[in-house]
């Protein structure tokens, strides 16, 4: 199915939900509220016409000053047996910084919604084990976020795992292997 | 003694992050109950980089480089892949010739990680021969990589609306006469050494069973998703360089299991060496970067030196990126060795993506790892490590 034929059929389905429809170069996207995405991702895995059953990607973009609604977690649907694809868009705000799961849907947008939520803090409400996953499990602050420096001296700031690793070499300065008598 | 009753416990064992088995970098927490798993939980990160927001900070030209460290062992196919990408992103279309090279390269890189991939997972269950032969023939083919790009794994050679250089006569003289031997290589030398090895066949069938459905629920893609019995194969279903006009097949399991997936890998080498072939019959003369997108490729050099719009454009890409790049955003799939590669690219209308999200096969192929594992045994885990073929390296970015 061609894809502005897709969005049209969402558009009749959930005309409340869609903010936006925009296509560049064939590839059409759309921009939902948060809401009801859960429904409107069943909707789409299960109809039969439509038929979405491999989530592509997910994945957080990071908007600050460029749109209202600062985070959009962004989902690639592709289905197989049909050979057709949509981008749908949900917005997420800096104030309410979460967005139902949709781990129970397809179940490789668990480790998907993981890397998210370690990259850009968004909270994914129902999903079965929200822990970071490229990040050691104590880091502060969420690295993709555009306000989040690049490169810079954190000092007393800095990540307390690399902090031991310095201390201990630090402390075997000097160190040498005793020779056995 | 009869009748005394033995005492059992459940015991939780950490495997890796240095453990030979897994592939690089993988630590998998595994609770056991006598042999039995009972619950697996990978960790990842290790070698994590930040790749995507290293490029978020770079110009589009100058990323490229980053996405030769994701999967190392295949590196040209993720240069491919990013380039594919950004030429849809601006409606960039290389040259023929160029895309013929591109073909070429990608299914070379496609046989060497797959015989890396095959005979490292049969030297981690106990056949350990075949993987003296593929580093063989691996070689043969980095030593083809370091003619023409003169680096042997790293190697950064397409670019933006076409590759680098041109390939010698002598290049693809050489690759034909590899094409020539390597389907007899397969047959004499690989499989009769694994197909019938009783201690490989009882290892891999049955084990780590998949259906379809599944796989597909869990995003699986490549060789391991095509051994449940998915012909789902981005060079098929949406077709980029030259794979439109080469004729191949896509080969599938029935079981879904470790030997089927195998299987297809096997198959797949037969089908990319053909496809090789075919190029070269096929490769057209031609320029190799595309002259219709001054804006986003480098001048060659010598114009640079003597014509004053070349020298303008060249120093302008070199510090601040493409010219001319327009808003909007796309995601362009390509086949790797281990699965789909996707990129999704944000660009706001300046030289640097605004957002660049890197799909990498490697890191939806772990987080299958439980499902695989729990209810197995402990020997299994290793097999199943090595049939999802994972390189960490693009697992963590």
């Amino acid at each position: 199915m061609e894809p502005n034929a897709i969005a049209e059929i969402i558009k009749d389905r959930y005309p409340t939900e869609i903010k936006e429809i925009k296509e560049f170069r064939g590839q059409t996207s759309i921009a939902i509220k948060k809401d009801r995405i859960k429904e409107i991702m069943k909707y789409l895995h299960d109809t039969p016409e439509l038929y979405f059953d491999y989530l592509q990607d997910l994945c957080g973009v990071d908007y600050i000053g460029k749109k209202e609604m600062r985070f959009e977690v962004v989902y690639h649907l592709y289905s197989i047996r049909h050979r057709h694809m949509i981008r749908i868009k949900a917005e997420v705000s800096e104030d309410d910084c979460s967005i139902d799961s949709i781990a129970d849907i397809w179940a490789g947008a668990d480790w998907h919604e993981r890397e998210c939520y370690d990259m850009f803090g968004i909270i994914f409400k129902g999903h079965p084990d929200l822990r970071r996953i490229l990040m050691p499990e104590d880091w502060e602050g969420y690295p993709l976020r555009k306000d989040y420096p690049l490169k810079a001296d954190l000092g007393e700031m800095e990540w307390k795992g690399y902090k031991e690793t310095i201390q201990t070499i630090e402390k075997n300065k000097g160190y040498e292997v005793r020779q056995k008598t | 003694m009869i009748g005394t009753e033995i005492k059992t416990k459940e015991l939780t064992i950490s495997m890796g992050p240095q453990h030979p088995a897994t592939h690089g970098v993988l630590r998998v927490v595994l609770d056991l109950e006598g042999e039995s798993v009972v619950k697996c939980t990978p960790y990842v990160g290790y070698l994590h980089r930040g790749v995507e927001k290293l490029a978020e900070n770079r110009t589009y030209l100058s990323a490229l480089p980053l996405t030769d460290r994701l999967d190392y062992i295949s590196s040209l196919s993720n240069n491919i892949g990013y380039c594919v990408a950004i030429e849809r992103l601006f409606g960039i279309e290389p040259p023929d010739r160029a895309k013929y090279i591109r073909t070429i390269m990608a299914e070379m890189t496609r046989i060497s990680s797959h015989i890396i991939g095959v005979s490292t997972h049969a030297l981690d269950i106990g056949a350990m021969t075949l993987f003296l032969y593929s580093f063989r023939d691996r070689e043969r083919l980095i030593d083809l990589f370091e003619m023409t790009c003169g680096a042997r794994l790293t190697v950064s050679y397409p670019r933006i609306g076409g590759v680098r250089n041109d390939v010698s006569q002598e290049f693809l003289d050489k690759l034909y006469d590899f094409t020539e031997e390597f389907p007899k290589i397969i047959e004499e030398q690989y499989e009769t050494l694994i197909d019938q090895n009783r201690i490989w066949l009882q290892r891999t069938k049955g084990i780590g069973v998949i259906s379809a459905e599944e796989a597909i629920n869990w995003g699986l893609t490549g060789p391991t998703l095509r051994g449940s019995g998915v012909p789902y194969d981005v060079r098929k279903y949406a077709p980029y360089d030259a794979y439109p006009f080469v004729e191949f097949e896509v080969p599938i399991g029935k079981n879904g299991d470790v030997y089927d997936r195998y299987k297809c890998r096997m198959e797949e080498l037969k089908q990319s060496n053909w496809i090789i072939k075919q190029c070269i019959e096929k490769i057209p003369k031609g320029p190799v970067m595309t002259p219709d997108a001054p804006k986003f490729t480098l001048p060659p050099k010598d114009r640079v030196l003597s014509d004053m719009e070349s020298l303008i454009h060249q120093f302008v890409l070199i510090t601040k990126g493409p010219i001319a790049a327009v808003e909007g955003e796309i995601y362009a799939a390509t086949e790797v060795p281990k699965g789909e590669l996707g990129f999704y690219f944000v660009s706001d209308g300046s030289g640097r993506p605004h957002r660049m999200r890197l799909r990498a096969p490697s890191f939806v192929h772990v987080s299958v790892l439980p499902r695989l594992c729990e209810g197995a045994l402990l020997p299994d885990v290793i097999a199943n490590i090595g049939t999802i073929d994972i390189v960490l390296g693009e697992c963590d970015r």
